[in-house]
């Protein structure tokens, strides 16, 4: 990993008014890496995620994006500059059809055809999406919803795709659906994937490298499959 | 029928008895402190008649015994309602237009009037359906910007003589002006606050209306301001122009529709582009619209600009109309009004809400007849309607996506 990484955060510190959230978090994903984010409830993962996005105010710190800062630059300008996220608990449009959520997906974009083009790859990653394209957000189950979610976030064309939590309540058999479908966006577009999970398991077996997060700090960082053989984290996460 | 009979029966009686604890308060207590009984069980006893009737038609109809006569009359509408839906829209179209271009022809002063109102209040219902139903922020406060138009049109061309053409995109202006003084500092609410926040809006409006006499001339407005004129070619010794006042109200209906037309050909625009796509994303969830590309300061401040903007324009023409203003006209239940017909329009659909502001518009002239007992037929009327058509009288249609031209 010599390359540059696309994505760095630099001793960022950020939360909410006297909660502090994160404190001192560094973190490097690479271009084409799967990276997890795991840790407990309440650890900071979405905070994280939410600082990236410009949502949460940075309060100390940095991050870099393709080698510039993003500090200054307002939420709204990331998706064009190609990073996007799926936040936790989807957050579809719930009373826009599955064919409109996924248009605001190209908001930014006005390259008309293309996206026609594009929206038809997102049904044919997700076929059940295609069938109810004229159904309500708001009316699918849990699993299509996040397979909205996701889909939603594949139209800004993302370089890098941060994901929170896609398995929450999610019946074992869709969460495979969605992992496979994960993977396969690492590898056949050359995403790179910034996955928060509380799954520590599913995560770290779909990821490269991992970060475990405690209480708003960085306390381990290691190549995926040594943290899912490292007794403390099986101890802490897999309930072993 | 039994069986149906014994489901709803209950629910019969309590509602009846409601009522009848409704009424009371409002036929028996009069103002010299005597109670009586007689007149409120008399008028309870007519409309328990004539809900009786329905109530057993009801349970005659849920039981299936007038299916041989509803049948075909359901098949009949169905298939007048495909006809109409298979016709090209410009055909219905035109035939609206046609209806209202004769409408003051073929009616008397009165029923014109009232319809110059109803097309004023469209564009004032529209303007806040592009903040209230596509941008889901609650503004109680819209005619706060219908005054503040009719106020530059009143106060430029009493007191320096500026003709209506000058001051129409001014009146315009000002309310924008006026939208983006309440959006800026307000677009970090939502909800609650933000409806608390517009509603003193509108207030301070009024009160400066009020207050600022050497301006406004206070709460006993402004008197004489000229109507529309127009430039109109005379062939007397050569070709000149002359001032043609606009004073005939059958003129000046004209006028409201060509207003009202552009309102509606202008938020139907809106509602199915780019904009639209955006604000309905931040009405849905705003920082999934900001995780996805949307700028929503930028889109919520232009929501409350354009809204302003249709009610600022209304606003002058309500002041040629009047040829005067008083702040008497601006009130707090004035942006109610607008907003009820909003809600009743089903939010979120541009014929529903025309329908809106019809309905409560001539639906309280027409109970003029029922006199003391109008507002309540009113009230009745929109609490049937609320309950026959929970999502508003037309209920919005879901964009085809291709139709979305850009
Ligand atoms: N909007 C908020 N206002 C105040 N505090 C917040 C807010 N959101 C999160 N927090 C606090 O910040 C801390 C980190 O929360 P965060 O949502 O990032 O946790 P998480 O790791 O994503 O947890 P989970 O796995 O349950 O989603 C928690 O202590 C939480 O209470
Ligand atoms: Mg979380």
């Amino acid at each position: 990993m010599s390359a540059q990484p696309i994505l760095e955060l630099k001793n960022v510190h950020s939360g909410y008014g006297s909660i502090k959230a994160l404190k001192d978090v560094s973190l490097k994903i690479y271009p084409g890496e799967v990276v997890a984010i795991i840790g407990a409830n309440g650890a900071g993962k979405s905070t994280t995620l939410m600082t990236i996005c410009g949502i949460v105010p940075l309060e100390k710190g940095d991050i870099f994006y393709n080698g510039a800062s993003v500090k200054n630059i307002a939420p709204e300008k990331l998706p064009p500059l190609g990073l996007c996220q799926v936040p936790e608990g989807r957050r579809i449009f719930p009373r826009l059809t599955v064919e409109e959520n996924l248009i605001l997906g190209a908001f930014y974009r006005n390259d008309k055809p293309e996206i026609q083009r594009d929206i038809e790859h997102v049904y044919s990653l997700f076929p059940v999406l295609g069938e109810r394209n004229r159904q309500k957000g708001g009316t699918l189950s849990g699993g299509e919803q996040q397979m909205l979610a996701i889909g939603r976030a594949l139209m800004t064309k993302p370089k890098v795709l941060l994901l929170d939590e896609p398995s929450l309540g999610l019946a074992p058999i869709i969460i495979h659906q969605i992992f496979d479908i994960i993977a396969d966006i690492n590898r056949n577009q050359g995403t790179t994937i910034l996955l928060v999970e509380q799954n520590a398991n599913l995560a770290l077996q779909a990821a490269t490298r991992g970060y475990v997060l405690e209480t708003g700090q960085i306390t381990l960082e290691d190549k995926a499959s040594s943290l899912l053989h490292n007794p403390e984290i099986r101890k802490a996460y897999l309930g072993e | 029928m039994i069986q149906e009979f014994k489901k709803i029966w209950k629910q019969y009686a309590i509602t009846m008895l409601w009522l009848l604890g409704l009424l009371w308060p409002l036929l028996g207590i009069h103002p010299d402190g005597t109670l009586s009984f007689k007149q409120t069980v008399n008028v309870w006893s007519y409309i328990f008649a004539g809900t009786f009737i329905c109530f057993i038609f009801y349970i005659i109809n849920k039981s299936g015994n007038f299916e041989f006569f509803t049948k075909p009359v359901v098949n009949t509408s169905q298939k007048l309602g495909d006809i109409v839906q298979a016709m090209p829209s410009w055909i219905w179209k035109s035939a609206l237009l046609i209806g209202a271009i004769i409408y003051p022809i073929l009616t008397g002063r009165y029923p014109t009037d009232v319809v110059i109102n109803v097309l004023l209040y469209i564009c004032l219902g529209l303007g806040l359906y592009v903040v209230v139903g596509l941008a889901g922020m609650l503004d109680l406060g819209h005619i706060a910007f219908y005054g503040v138009g009719a106020y530059t049109y009143a106060i430029l061309n009493v007191q320096y003589g500026i003709g209506f053409w000058v001051c129409f995109p001014l009146a315009g202006l000002t309310a924008c002006i006026a939208g983006c003084i309440v959006g800026y500092p307000t677009l970090r609410m939502r909800g609650d606050y933000l409806a608390i926040v517009t509603l003193g809006f509108g207030e301070i409006v009024r009160i400066i209306l009020n207050n600022w006499m050497s301006l406004t001339n206070g709460p006993n407005g402004i008197l004489g301001v000229k109507t529309i004129g127009i430039l109109r070619p005379v062939m007397e010794n050569g070709l000149t122009f002359e001032i043609f006042w606009v004073k005939k109200l059958e003129y000046f209906y004209y006028f409201a529709l060509a207003l009202a037309i552009l309102t509606i050909i202008a938020v139907t625009r809106i509602n199915f582009s780019r904009i639209g796509r955006a604000l309905e994303a931040i009405r849905e969830d705003e920082t999934a619209a900001e995780l996805m590309g949307v700028n929503t300061f930028y889109y919520k401040l232009l929501a409350y600009a354009m809204g302003a903007v249709f009610a600022g324009f209304a606003g002058a023409l309500f002041a040629a109309r009047m040829k005067f203003v008083s702040p008497e006209s601006f009130t707090f239940l004035e942006s109610v009004m607008v907003l009820s017909m909003v809600v009743l329009g089903g939010m979120s659909s541009i014929p529903g809400i025309i329908l809106g502001v019809i309905a409560l518009i001539v639906l309280p002239e027409v109970f003029r007849e029922l006199e003391s007992y109008r507002m309540l037929v009113f009230g009745l009327t929109m609490i049937i309607m609320m309950l026959f058509r929970p999502s508003g009288l037309i209920a919005a249609k879901r964009k085809k996506m291709m139709e979305t031209k850009s």
